[in-house]
């Protein structure tokens, strides 16, 4: 993270992207020790005192700063596959300014002098925000609850195991029972542990085709149907990581309609790709949650429309060649993404899927709100974590130009429309 | 002792629920007597003279075990101690077996701890004596909230009124039971104060106020009674770490402050230091912590006492 004080910036004769209000409108947006000093129509060149920098973004979007709710750094740990300097490069490029990193490091981030430990990587070596999430049991063995408590001081935003499904009920409800009482969110990955196996992706009949086992969709719903009924039970603040399903989506709205605190995530993964994808056995789309059928794909999209889903993730997994370059069946799970998130976002919004507020607003005030942070907002007085893009501006996406220290990207080669050209953390130019 | 109490109209004490206020305050004020008995160096009464009394503790107990022994033998009983590593339950009796064995043996009273909630009610059905409670699972230790009782008026000049925070571990807590209900029945504004993981699922149609945070629960306290967390409970299943726990649900002088100036500090012991409880308030001004033991031998002096008005031939 760069220090605060730097000179006043201005962004002007942009279009400003509210995904509070859900608007597009012509404007500026002035950026002072930190902050959003002012924004609207007003703010053009002219009306700027002269110690400002202007730059005019000549019909660019500007919208808040993303919030990618989950991306794995690699530190402390597992340094050779990213690091925070490598991951927050990558974040930056894409249009990240704050990542909210995974609990499943080495050694996991379960003990509160690990979290200040990453807390002061990311200071000293970060070029965006990172906001640790801390393992909700110790070890990340799903049987002791972790010290949310001592854990929140540190900084921890949240609280999960990581890609671990939670097995125990009676753990997961004492641990939510425990969160509640700090006010701490729970962030669960829903997978059945027995019913996932040793599937690898979808099951169905492009997986029989292909000789794979599968993961059947009920091994998301059985899950989170039961974690639907601990929070009735225990009125603790929980998040779904990751959803793939339209079942999942079903169990969820039900769940908000009956007034539970729950909200739930997708990965960009999941609503620009299907099975199909996988082809002759791809494996940089071997993911967990797999890739699921194009119905399923469409009831994500629809759902991320209507906000039964709230948040939109890169799930930011490097990955080295060592461990992709293998049978599909022994690769390990997982793709970059903290770089083509936006990119793979705004397909939605060419296809007419999705607007470009609601885009904004999955990607940066959502998750912003979740997870207790000032940041996702365009208005007066919030952080000036912002980015400037263009949707339109073509290219291909080149495994080799990426940031990450890998380059698994199921985006290989593809063809993108819209790529950010400023990223701005705290007003100061951390991209572009 | 001397003055004659009024009559306890119950053949056992097994809980302090059934109890009225009418009984509690007569049980208490006999203790408050009996205070005085134990102060002098001529401790022997003949209440209980030729009667036998045995204590059957299913459950390791050093306090309450010699207070009850204390008690009985201050009043001329003949007391037997009976634990559960020298009887015959380790060879696979039942308790029932076990209930009428010593029923034959024609006991006065028997004092029974036992760690499954509801074992002392059923000894109790099964032998011809007095039988008090001594402790009985989660479920109630009336002897406990009678000498918390008789240590807070002593203290206070009266119960009735007063803000009494039970703090810590209230779900495996026979302690917090009987006082909440003890408490409640003598006029006095009960609250537990403790992680939802430590509360009973209804504690809050209990009559009791529900805190969760130690700030607002001893806010404008008379009394704050803190309950021991047992080892096994403090490694992540019910909560975190020791160390968690100590900073949120600790009684330490910042905490205690909440309370008011001249809050009573009490523990039925034993304590953890540095867990639940700091160990420069369990020794400070504030702290009741002794005097709760030395009451303890009183109420169970009147207990006995009361009980063995109703015997046969008393």
């Amino acid at each position: 993270m760069p220090p605060i004080s730097h000179p006043p910036l201005a962004l002007v004769n942009a279009r400003l992207i509210d995904p509070a209000a859900g608007t597009v409108a012509q404007g500026g947006v002035l950026a002072r020790d930190g902050a959003i000093a002012d924004i609207g129509p007003r703010v053009t060149p002219g009306a700027l005192a002269s110690d400002v920098r202007v730059i005019d973004c000549a019909g660019d979007c500007v919208a808040p700063g993303l919030i990618d709710a989950q991306a794995f750094v690699g530190e402390p740990g597992a340094e050779y596959r990213e690091t925070i300097a490598s991951a927050t490069a990558a974040a930056a490029a894409g249009g990240v300014t704050t990542i909210i990193a995974r609990p499943d490091t080495q050694p996991p981030l379960d003990d509160p002098a690990v979290v200040d430990f990453l807390l002061r990587r990311a200071r000293d070596t970060g070029v965006v925000r990172v906001a640790p999430m801390a393992a909700l049991t110790r070890g990340r063995e799903g049987r002791e609850i972790a010290e949310i408590g001592l854990l929140t001081e540190a900084g921890a935003v949240a609280f999960g195991d990581g890609p671990r499904s939670l097995r125990n009920a009676q753990v997961m409800r004492r641990a939510m029972l425990y969160a509640r009482d700090f006010g701490a969110l729970i962030v669960h990955f829903p997978e059945d542990a027995d019913l996932a196996g040793s599937g690898v992706m979808n099951a169905g009949e492009f997986a029989s085709r292909l000789g794979l086992p599968g993961v059947p969709r009920e091994a998301e719903s059985i899950v989170l149907d039961r974690d639907m009924r601990l929070v009735a039970m225990t009125g603790a603040r929980y998040h779904a990581a990751l959803v793939s399903t339209a079942q999942s989506i079903e169990i969820v709205a039900r769940a908000k309609s009956q007034g539970l605190p729950v909200t739930c995530g997708v990965s960009i993964n999941h609503l620009a790709l299907n099975e199909n994808d996988i082809g002759d056995y791809r494996t940089f789309l071997k993911l967990r949650p797999p890739l699921r059928s194009e119905d399923e794909r469409r009831a994500l999209v629809a759902a991320v429309a209507d906000g039964v889903i709230d948040v939109i993730v890169s799930d930011h997994d490097p990955q080295d060649v060592e461990t992709k370059r293998l049978p599909f069946a022994e690769a390990e799970f997982g793709a970059v993404g903290l770089e083509t998130m936006l990119s793979a976002g705004l397909r939605l919004v060419h296809s007419g899927d999705l607007t470009l507020p609601q885009l904004v607003r999955a990607m940066s005030l959502r998750p912003a709100e979740i997870f207790g942070l000032k940041q996702g907002r365009l208005e007066k007085g919030a952080p000036a974590d912002l980015i400037r893009f263009d949707p339109d501006a073509p290219y291909v996406v080149d495994p080799e130009k990426l940031r990450s220290r890998c380059k698994n990207t199921p985006f290989d080669e593809a063809r993108m429309q819209g790529r950010v050209k400023l990223t701005l953390v705290a007003g100061a130019v951390a991209e572009g | 002792m001397s003055k004659r109490p009024p009559i306890f109209p119950h053949r056992h004490l097994l809980g302090i629920e059934g109890l009225s206020r009418f009984d509690i305050e007569g049980l208490i004020d006999m203790a408050d007597e009996a205070v005085d008995v134990s102060r002098q160096v001529e401790k022997a009464r003949d209440s209980l003279r030729g009667r036998t009394q045995i204590n059957l503790f299913f459950e390791a107990s050093t306090r309450t075990q010699s207070s009850f022994e204390i008690a009985g033998k201050r009043l001329g009983a003949d007391v037997m101690n009976m634990s559960v590593q020298t009887s015959s339950v380790k060879k696979g009796e039942t308790l029932i077996d076990t209930a009428i064995t010593l029923n034959a043996m024609r006991p006065d009273v028997i004092v029974v701890r036992h760690q499954a909630a509801g074992a002392v009610h059923l000894l109790a059905r099964k032998v011809d004596c007095a039988v008090v409670n001594a402790g009985d699972g989660a479920h109630e230790h009336p002897t406990q909230a009678l000498l918390d009782a008789l240590t807070i008026r002593r203290n206070k000049g009266r119960v009735e009124g007063l803000n009494v925070a039970i703090c810590g571990d209230i779900l495996h807590s026979r302690v917090a039971r009987s006082n909440i209900i003890a408490l409640s029945a003598l006029g006095a504004r009960v609250r537990v104060v403790a992680p939802s993981t430590l509360l009973p699922s209804g504690v809050e149609r209990m009559g009791v106020e529900v805190h969760r945070d130690m700030r607002s629960g001893l806010q404008d306290a008379d009394v704050v009674m803190m309950l021991r967390l047992q080892r096994e409970r403090m490694n992540g299943a019910f909560v975190p770490s020791s160390r968690e726990y100590f900073r949120y649900f600790g009684l330490d002088a910042e905490k205690l402050a909440f309370a008011k100036p001249d809050a009573l500090v009490m523990h039925p012991g034993p304590m953890n230091r540095g867990v639940e409880i700091e160990s420069g308030v369990a020794d400070g001004p504030q702290s009741r912590i002794r005097e709760q033991v030395e009451m303890g031998v009183a109420v169970r002096m009147a207990v006995l006492v009361a009980l063995a008005r109703n015997m046969p031939n008393a």
